[in-house]
């Protein structure tokens, strides 16, 4: 028995919720679930089977592999090229195509990648190889970043001068909402469990007060997702759009307060390059100034000359909600996950990726 | 690598951690959480314990979702 696992895969809950999903339905309901990790989720448990449907899930920009743009890979690439360089890194960026190569491709012709599960590890890393100089791409959203924090404040008071970020941390709330002002058609969010672990529910309280929508933070097993999307359904009919927490086993409205503490000691917001919607106003994080020294593309400039677009790939739009990956021609054909054409195919919380290991492999 | 897991601390020194999950031993740094002490579920993400569970709350969820479905059957 794994705790806080198996009792939420039980049978006769899961279908007593569907039981009375199926009673509340009484019009059409489309829910985004911006999180990759939901994502995956659905797919894996079969979510879509156990509802009406005229309740519909579409998957939005939470994978943070996905909507990290192709310059950032390329920029890696290019310090790559300069001396003394290893990237330590989580292991999905690895096969993310850039413009001309990926991280994957470097490592075959002889760069220095090392595959870490911490940005922890990354420090140890530059600890052990003085003679070094260690790049850390940093990726991830409210949930990954506070990690980063820890590691660029214990760099600094351990003097480890050769440690450096390369930095793409984003938030979260402004690309829901760049979704909302996009006109994708929803009718609520099932929101980031993990994100809000640290935020605190109440970053999603603009969704409901300025946008009239409703908002379910939700936890990733199969009763969870029932629940919220039972919850969601019955905001909906009522037409009372407020954020309800379901996860509260790991969230609260205030969230981890030592984890926001870390964050706003380390970084300042910025504005940030997405996947498929360009520049979004305050959706990142940057380094502030007393930390810039740790600051990859402070330091190393790396210079990138034109990043290609991704041609036919329509990540871009999936990230938005607009279309799902049955609608892209390379899907399955030509765009498979040991040889991705676009992000979206990379990492097991891509759409394309999760698509591919449950509807076609079944 | 956006995945977090439920895990269980089994020993902690300094900030760090050895905990449990799937049957597999991971490391855990505890640097964002409080109070954390061996056999406490956290909330294993890239390396660190971002969130301890409440087991209160876990309970509590089980118990509505159930009292919901009690109420379906005496529709
Ligand atoms: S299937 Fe591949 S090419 Fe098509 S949208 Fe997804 S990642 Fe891009």
């Amino acid at each position: 028995m794994m705790k806080y696992i198996d009792e939420y895969r039980d049978k006769k809950l899961i279908s007593g919720l569907a039981d009375l999903i199926a009673r509340s339905v009484r019009q059409k309901y489309i829910f985004m679930e911006v999180c990759g990790g939901h994502t995956n989720a659905i797919h894996r448990f079969g979510i879509s089977a156990l509802i009406p449907d005229c309740i519909r899930l579409i998957s939005g920009p939470g994978c943070p592999v996905c909507v990290t743009g192709k310059s950032f890979i390329d920029k890696a690439v290019a310090i790559l090229k300069l001396e003394n360089i290893i990237i330590a890194t989580f292991g999905d960026l690895i096969r993310v195509p850039g413009s001309a190569s990926s991280l994957e491709k470097e490592r075959s012709s002889g760069s220095d990648i090392r595959i870490v599960l911490s940005a922890l590890e990354a420090l140890e890393i530059a600890k052990l190889n003085p003679e070094k100089k260690i790049v850390f791409p940093g990726i991830g959203f409210e949930t990954t970043a506070p990690g980063t924090a820890v590691v660029i404040k214990l760099a600094e008071k351990d003097h480890i001068g050769n440690f450096f970020l390369l930095n793409a941390h984003k938030v979260m709330p402004p690309a829901m909402e760049a979704i909302i002002r996009d006109g994708t058609n929803i009718d609520g969010f099932i929101c980031p469990g993990h994100v809000a672990a640290i935020t605190g529910s109440s970053i999603f309280n603009f969704i409901p007060e300025k946008y009239n929508l409703g908002c379910c933070v939700t936890g990733f097993e199969p009763a969870d997702l029932m629940q919220s999307i039972l919850m969601l359904v019955r905001q909906k009919n009522n037409n009372s759009p407020k954020v309800e927490i379901q996860y509260n086993r790991a969230v609260t409205e205030t969230g981890n307060l030592l984890a926001q503490k870390n964050l706003s000691e380390v970084f300042e917001p910025c504005d940030d390059c997405w996947r498929g919607f360009g520049v979004i106003p305050d959706s990142g994080m940057k380094l502030q100034k007393k930390y810039e020294k740790f600051d990859a593309d402070k330091v190393f400039s790396p210079v990138i000359s034109y990043t290609e677009d991704d041609g036919s790939c329509i990540c871009g739009e999936i990230l938005r909600g607009i279309k799902s990956p049955a609608d892209c021609p390379l899907f399955a054909t030509v765009c498979v996950p040991e040889n991705p054409t676009g992000a979206c195919m990379v990492s097991n919380e891509g759409t394309c990726n999760t698509w591919f290991r449950y509807k076609i492999n079944g | 690598m956006c995945l977090s897991i439920p895990a269980r601390i089994l020993s902690i020194n300094g900030k760090m951690a050895e905990v449990s999950a799937g049957g597999s031993i991971f490391k855990a740094g505890l640097h964002i959480i409080e109070d954390a002490r061996p056999g406490d579920y956290i909330l294993l993400h890239a390396g660190f314990a971002i969130q301890k569970i409440s087991e209160e709350e876990a309970v509590e969820t089980l118990r509505i979702i159930e009292e919901m479905n009690n109420s379906l059957n005496d529709i």
